[in-house]
């Protein structure tokens, strides 16, 4: 069925169709019309689960912690500082190892208050743990949400995962989706499934004093289950591609075969990357597209480019120029960084040109500030 | 109203905790299982309550447990306890958190789920002042009393929690002590046959962190409440009802006077007269006006 709607309710329907047994969430703009549709849902009787309406985020996550261990499959979903206040329990849920899907809507951080793109939020978030998804489209939000519980629920990942996408780019922005019958999405996803959980009959203590000898393999069992991940995320991905026709990888290439320069982007600035890639195509420049998909894990080994332009809409500052992907990547060729977008500053495919022709002449740095 | 001698034998904290000696907690968290049983999810944040568990890989809690974050029980409970009902299971989810985590950076979360009406049983063990970290102070350490923060004495009076928290309209608001067992056990018992969110706090007098010896806790929280400085009491649906040895106070036996309470414990050793007045007005206060209020039939 194809539907026309907002990636905010494309987010709550794919969730809906993977049937969380508990919903723990808390309104941000601009998450905000994700938690409204779900909340709808459960009072129209058409998703048949709990919905804990919490205080704060950090309540949000804590609840999805308390509900995963019970042995049961949760969802939540936030942005920006809703993001930040969860950051203790983001790293208590990778460290318990339990399986929790959550969407964020990529906002920027004050002050001052601004509520437009800027992936700073989900970036900071990238050493907890998480497996990290950054999508594309509206689509993509659905598919992805569906694939993220195969994965995260998988038994040699067990981590859990986190479907970013672009505040009110994507939040909030209609777009036609092909959305499948609701016994094919089951046919896809199995039962909970869960490392350990808490019952009365089998009691166990989790999380108590730990000593260093033992940290350290805890620690070691989620870097092994990052490592499968990667491997995961194919299978997943591809599996759902023979049943539902899509499928994405964790790179997406554009015409990067013959390429002079590859740009890697992610989310929305990687979908107008690809218009850039065709106009400067048109001028005759061999340009190509790595739509970055998956940053956690970082499937650094497709990156074989001889040149690349990375461009980033988050920073760490004091970090080279300050782009995140770009500094991860900058061991992998010759690779030029742009810092752009932030707070939702505009980047179009013009924009994009005009960074390649800066990259062909050697330019780099803050776009639209520092480089123009 | 139950005696010790027929508390049930069944043991959920075993033998090799690791507990101080003198230690309240496991007198607290004994009996409360004893009422409760084992059909129970104990929920845990940072606390003393997590060391006394014992280290990874043992344990000596016989029940499930969930450590969790400072400021997280009563949320992790609400996920707790939406996730049984999913599963149709009747255990009752059981948060064992100490003043620092109720009083102060768990009020937000505990708060939250007594609005929302979550069902659990939420246990706030108050030994008025942070202990785990050693001995600073909470927003549940008296006037006077010296912590590692407070090197001259707390200058301000403590909050009470149970009043916050009956503000909440909940089923069921109880204070108790460990020096009252079979009261606290009576409570427990109530609260495990209610449902929606219920409240009890247990009154526990820490050696190391109070300055007194390790065979006196029993002592100076039966002091405690003999001084009227803690009070026990219950709340169903909001009706209090004074218990044990507080209704005698209630109903006018004299209250043992607060300088014996005081005297016993090295964290007042330092008060001047002028504070210990204050103490004591502040106690006679309290029971001046609970004897206007509840002191009725």
């Amino acid at each position: 069925m194809k539907v026309i709607d907002t990636g905010n309710h494309i987010a709550a329907l794919a969730a809906k169709m993977a049937r969380p047994e508990v919903i723990a969430a808390y309104p941000i703009t601009p998450q905000t019309t994700v938690v409204e549709r779900l909340a709808q849902y459960v009072e129209r009787g058409e998703l048949d689960a709990e919905f804990i309406r919490v205080e704060s985020e950090h309540s949000a996550m804590a609840a999805c912690i308390g509900a995963s261990a019970t042995g049961v499959r949760t969802f939540t979903a936030t942005a920006s500082h809703g993001l930040l206040l969860m950051h203790e329990m983001i790293h208590w849920a990778a460290l318990a190892r339990l399986p929790i899907v959550m969407i964020n809507v990529n906002r920027a951080i004050g002050p001052g208050w601004n509520i437009w793109s800027d992936m700073n939020d989900s970036m900071a978030q990238r050493d907890t743990g998480w497996i990290q998804f950054y999508v594309s489209s509206n689509q993509e939000i659905f598919d992805t949400v569906i694939q993220a519980y195969r994965i995260a629920e998988h038994e040699d990942v067990m981590l859990p995962v986190m479907v970013s996408y672009d505040g009110f780019i994507l939040s909030h922005t209609s777009m036609a989706v092909d959305v499948p019958e609701q016994e094919k999405v089951d046919s896809f996803l199995h039962e909970f499934n869960s490392m350990w959980k808490l019952d009365s009959s089998h009691p166990i203590t989790h999380g108590n004093i730990i000593m260093p000898d033992d940290y350290m393999e805890v620690r070691y069992s989620m870097k092994k289950a990052m490592d499968n991940a990667m491997k995961i995320i194919e299978e997943v991905d591809e599996e759902y591609g023979k049943k539902f026709g899509r499928s994405y990888g964790l790179v997406e290439e554009y015409k990067t075969e013959d390429a002079d320069y590859v740009i890697v982007a992610t989310s929305a600035i990687a979908s107008e990357a690809r218009v850039a890639i065709d106009v400067l195509r048109e001028k005759g420049k061999k340009a190509g597209l790595a739509r970055l998909r998956v940053h956690r894990p970082m499937p650094f080994s497709r990156f074989n480019y001889d040149k690349m332009i990375v461009i980033d809409r988050a920073v760490s500052l004091g970090l080279g120029n300050g782009g995140i992907i770009y500094n991860e990547l900058k061991s992998r060729g010759d690779v030029y960084g742009f810092v752009a977008g932030l707070g939702g500053k505009d980047v179009n495919y013009k924009d994009i040109v005009k960074m390649y022709e800066m990259a062909e002449k050697g330019k780099e740095g803050w776009y639209g500030v520092e480089v123009d | 109203m139950a005696s010790i001698k027929n508390f049930p034998k069944e043991e959920y904290v075993l033998k090799g905790h690791a507990a101080c000696p003198g230690c309240p907690i496991t007198i607290a968290l004994r009996t409360a299982l004893k009422a409760l049983g084992n059909d129970v999810t104990l929920i845990v944040p940072a606390s003393c309550s997590a060391v006394v568990q014992s280290l990874v890989p043992k344990t000596s809690f016989n029940v499930p447990v969930l450590n969790i974050a400072f400021a997280a029980s009563a949320s992790a409970a609400s996920g707790v306890a939406a996730a049984l009902k999913r599963l149709g299971k009747k255990t009752i989810p059981v948060v064992w958190a100490g003043d620092g985590g109720s009083y102060d950076i768990g009020i937000q979360a505990l708060s939250g789920a007594l609005e929302r009406r979550e069902d659990f049983i939420y246990v706030c063990y108050n030994n008025q002042m942070y202990s785990n970290t050693g001995i600073q102070r909470s927003g549940a350490t008296p006037y006077g009393a010296w912590t590692t923060t407070t090197w001259t004495g707390k200058k301000e009076m403590q909050k009470e929690l149970a009043e916050i928290v009956m503000a909440h309209h909940i089923p069921y608001v109880a204070t108790a002590s460990i020096a009252y067992l079979d009261d606290l056990y009576e409570k427990m018992k109530k609260a495990k046959e209610m449902e929606g969110p219920r409240y009890i706090e247990i009154f526990s007098p820490c050696p190391p962190g109070w300055r007194f010896d390790m065979s006196k806790t029993v002592e100076i929280a039966r002091l405690a409440v003999q001084t009227g400085s803690w009070v026990l009491y219950e709340a169903i649906n909001g009706k209090i009802e004074f218990t044990s040895y507080s209704k005698m106070l209630l109903k006018g036996r004299e209250r043992k006077p607060i300088e014996d309470w005081l005297r016993m414990q090295g964290r007042f050793r330092h008060l001047t007269e002028e504070d210990i007045k204050r103490i004591k007005e502040a106690i006679d206060e309290k029971w001046k006006y609970y004897m206007q209020i509840y002191n009725k039939d």
